[in-house]
C-alpha cells in the first residue's frame, strides 16, 4: 500500500489511502473467505483473541457461549426490534397503534393502511421521484468517477497530479460549508444563469463531485495490472476502447461498492433535495414523509414509513457483503 | 518525480502534437470531472469564502467586512447551540463508543452465524434517517400509552415526558442517533480487528496469557488508532448533526435542542423574507475551521500510527 509516494507530499489521508487502496485485496479476501466458509466453518485462518484451546477451558465455554447468546438477544431487540413494530404498525388499525401500541393485533389488521397510503396519500409518486433521483444520482457519480479515476491513474496527463491535490482537497471541506453556497450556485448556474431548483439536476449533478468516489476507483485502477493496458494499446485500442473494454469489466467489485453506497446516500439524503425540490410533486420520501406526518392517519403513516424503508433493506439483504466491506471501508468518510 | 522533472519532459509541440499524443482524448476523461467539481464544489468552497465577508440578498452584493462575524458572535443563541451541539458530541459519545466496542470484541469471537450478527447490528444504518426519525419520534409519545411509557410502564416506571421536557429532550435524540449509527462503529471496529495479526495472539499464548490479558494487552493496543479515528470521526459527525433536532423538536423545548447547523440553517433558509446568506457562511465558515483542526489533528495521529 505505498502508492502514497507518487502523490507526493501533499496526500495526508493515509487511512483513506490505505483502505481504498485495499479494495481489490479487499474482494479477493472476501471469496477467499466464502471459499474457506464452505471447506471449513472455522478454519485456523481466522484466529482470534480467544484461541481453540481457550475454547477448551469450561470456564471460557460457559462464559462466552451465553454472553454471545446474549449479544444476540440484545442485537435483536435494539436493531430489529424498533423495525418490527413498524412492520406491525404498517398493518394495524390507527386507533389499535394509538391505544395499545405493543399489544398484537387486538383488533384485526389493517392491510388497508398499505393501499391507503400508497394510493392516496400518493406514496407512489414519491416512491418514483425518490427512484429517479437515485438512479440519476448514481449516473452521475459513476461517470465522475470513472472517467476521473481513469484520467488519474490510467491516461496521467501533466496536470493530473494538480487536479488530483484539487480533489483531494475537497475530502477536507465539510459538507456544512458548502450548503449555502452551493444552494445559491444552483440558485444561478454560473455560465448558463439558470435555476436548477425545483429540477431533478440540481440533485443529481452536485452527488457527483463526491472526492472519496473518485479516489476509491482511482485507487482500484492503480491495483489492475498494467501488462494488460499495455497489451490492449499494442493490439490496437485506444484510450476510449481500453476504458470501456478493458478497464470498466476489469473494475466490477468497486463499481459495485460504489453504486450500493450512491443509491443508499441518495436514498437517505434529506436536507439537499428539501433545498431544491420546493414543488411537492418533485420531492422524494424522505422530503414529503415529515411534510405529511401531521395530518396523516398513523396507521397510513406508519404504511408509508415501511414502505420507504423496504427498498434499502431489501438491497441490503441482497448485497450484504458488499455493504459491510464498504462500510469498513468508507468509515474514513462518514462526517 | 519533482518539479525538475516537470519542466523537463514539457516540450515545445504544436496543438497537433498535443492531439496525437492523447492530450485531446485526456481531456475528454476530465471534462465530467472538471465541470462537476468545477461548478459544485470548487466555485462554492471559494464563494463560501468570499461570501462571508458579503452581505447579499441575491440581486445586489456588499462588501461588509466582518460584520456578518459580528453579528454571528452577537447572537444570543450561538452560545445556547455551541452548548447543545457539544452536549450531544459528549452523550454521543457517552451512548455510542463503548458499546460498540465491547460489541464488536465479542462478535469478533463468535464461531457460528457471524455474519447473523453483523447483519443485524448494521440493519438500522440502512434504515432512512428520515423514516428512522418519524419512527422514534412515535415510539417517545409522551401519553402513558406511548410506546416507550408503555415498555416502562411494565418494569414500574412512570411515564417520561421525553421529548416534551428540556432536560430529556437531547438524550433522547442521541438515542435515536445512536440508534442509527452505532452498527456503522461496530463494523469499522470488525475491520480493524479482523487486522489484527493473529501471530501476536499466538505469541501471547505461548508465554502464558489468558483470553483476559490478551483482550487487555494485545488486542486493546492494536485498536488504539482505530479507536481514535472513530473518535474524530463522531465528534465531526456530531457537530454537524441537524436531522435529529430539525425533525424531532425543530429546536424546542425553549431552544434546548438547538444545534449549530440548525442555526445555520435559520440564518438561511428559516426565514421567508430571504436568507441571511452572509451571516450563515460565516457561522458555518466558523464550525469548519474547528473541524478543520480536528482532521488535521486525525490525519497527523493516524499517519504517526500507520507509520510506526
Amino acid at each position: 500500500m505505498t502508492t502514497t509516494s507518487r502523490l507526493g507530499p501533499a496526500s495526508p489521508p493515509t487511512v483513506l489511502d490505505a483502505a481504498a487502496g485495499e479494495a481489490p485485496e479487499a474482494t479477493r479476501s472476501v471469496t477467499r473467505a466464502r471459499r474457506t466458509r464452505r471447506v471449513s466453518s472455522d478454519d485456523g485462518d481466522d484466529r482470534s483473541a480467544v484461541s481453540a484451546s481457550d475454547w477448551r477451558r469450561p470456564s471460557v465455554r460457559w462464559t462466552l457461549g451465553p454472553t454471545h447468546w446474549l449479544l444476540l438477544v440484545l442485537l435483536v431487540v435494539w436493531c430489529v426490534g424498533p423495525l418490527l413494530l413498524l412492520a406491525k404498525f404498517a398493518v394495524t388499525p390507527t386507533q389499535d397503534i394509538l391505544r395499545t401500541p405493543m399489544a398484537i393485533f387486538p383488533n384485526g389488521i389493517a392491510w388497508s393502511n398499505l393501499s391507503e397510503a400508497w394510493n392516496d396519500v400518493q406514496v407512489s409518486k414519491y416512491f418514483v421521484n425518490t427512484i429517479v433521483l437515485a438512479a440519476g444520482a448514481w449516473f452521475s457519480q459513476i461517470l465522475v468517477a470513472t472517467t476521473g479515476g481513469y484520467l488519474l491513474s490510467v491516461l496521467r496527463p501533466r496536470y493530473a497530479r494538480v487536479l488530483q491535490a484539487a480533489v483531494l482537497a475537497t475530502l477536507f471541506v465539510p459538507a456544512v460549508v458548502l450548503l449555502v453556497p452551493l444552494y445559491l450556485t444552483v440558485l444561478d448556474t454560473p455560465v448558463f444563469h439558470t435555476s436548477l431548483v425545483n429540477s431533478f439536476w440540481g440533485v443529481w449533478l452536485p452527488a457527483g463531485a463526491s472526492a472519496f468516489n473518485v479516489v476509491l476507483v482511482q485507487r482500484f485502477f492503480d491495483n489492475l495490472p498494467r501488462e494488460v493496458f499495455e497489451a490492449a494499446r499494442v493490439d490496437g485500442a485506444g484510450p476510449y476502447r481500453l476504458f470501456w473494454s478493458i478497464v470498466l469489466p476489469m473494475s466490477k467489485p468497486i463499481l459495485g461498492v460504489v453504486s450500493i453506497f450512491a443509491v443508499i446516500a441518495s436514498w437517505k439524503d434529506f436536507l439537499w433535495p428539501l433545498l431544491v425540490l420546493r414543488n411537492p410533486d418533485l420531492q422524494p420520501l424522505s422530503v414529503r414523509l415529515p411534510s405529511i406526518e401531521a395530518t396523516t392517519d398513523k396507521g397510513v403513516l406508519m404504511a408509508a414509513l415501511a414502505i420507504s424503508t423496504l427498498i434499502p433493506i431489501v438491497l441490503f439483504l441482497v448485497f450484504q457483503r458488499m455493504f459491510l466491506r464498504g462500510a469498513g471501508l468508507g468509515g474514513a468518510v462518514k462526517g | 518525480m519533482t518539479t525538475d522533472d516537470v519542466v523537463l519532459r514539457r516540450r515545445t509541440g504544436t496543438p497537433l502534437t498535443w492531439v496525437r499524443g492523447g492530450g485531446l482524448s485526456a481531456l475528454v476523461f476530465a471534462l465530467p470531472l472538471l465541470v462537476i467539481f468545477g461548478v459544485f464544489s470548487w466555485l462554492p468552497i471559494v464563494r463560501a469564502v468570499v461570501m462571508s465577508f458579503q452581505k447579499t440578498n441575491l440581486i445586489t452584493t456588499s462588501w461588509v467586512g466582518l460584520q456578518n462575524f459580528q453579528n454571528v458572535f452577537a447572537d444570543p443563541l450561538l452560545p445556547v447551540a455551541t452548548r447543545n451541539t457539544l452536549w450531544f458530541a459528549l452523550l454521543a459519545l457517552v451512548f455510542g463508543y463503548p458499546i460498540p466496542l465491547v460489541a464488536a470484541v465479542l462478535m469478533r469471537e463468535v464461531r457460528r452465524a457471524k455474519g447473523l450478527y453483523s447483519a443485524l447490528a448494521y440493519l438500522p444504518v440502512v434504515v432512512p434517517p428520515v423514516v428512522a426519525v418519524l419512527l422514534w419520534k412515535f415510539f417517545y409519545d409522551p401519553r402513558p400509552e406511548g410506546v416507550f411509557n408503555t415498555i416502562l410502564g411494565w418494569v414500574g416506571i412512570p411515564p417520561q415526558p421525553w421529548l416534551q421536557s428540556m432536560t430529556m429532550a437531547m438524550p433522547s435524540l442521541v438515542l435515536e442517533a445512536t440508534w442509527a449509527a452505532a452498527g456503522g462503529t461496530v463494523i469499522i471496529y470488525l475491520a480493524a480487528l479482523t487486522a489484527v495479526p493473529p501471530e501476536l495472539y499466538d505469541a501471547a499464548e505461548v508465554d502464558g496469557a489468558g483470553v483476559w490479558r490478551k483482550v487487555w494487552h494485545v488486542l486493546v493496543p492494536q485498536l488504539r488508532g482505530v479507536l481514535f479515528v472513530t473518535l474524530i470521526l463522531q465528534v465531526i459527525g456530531t457537530a454537524q448533526v441537524f436531522l435529529e433536532p430539525y425533525l424531532f423538536t425543530g429546536g424546542g423545548p425553549a431552544n434546548a435542542t438547538v444545534t449549530i447547523l440548525l442555526l445555520i440553517y435559520r440564518y438561511a433558509f428559516g426565514n421567508s423574507l430571504g436568507g441571511n446568506y452572509g451571516e450563515a457562511t460565516a457561522l458555518s465558515l466558523l464550525l469548519a475551521v474547528f473541524l478543520a483542526v480536528m482532521s488535521l489533528v486525525y490525519f497527523r495521529l493516524t499517519r504517526r500510527w500507520s507509520t510506526s
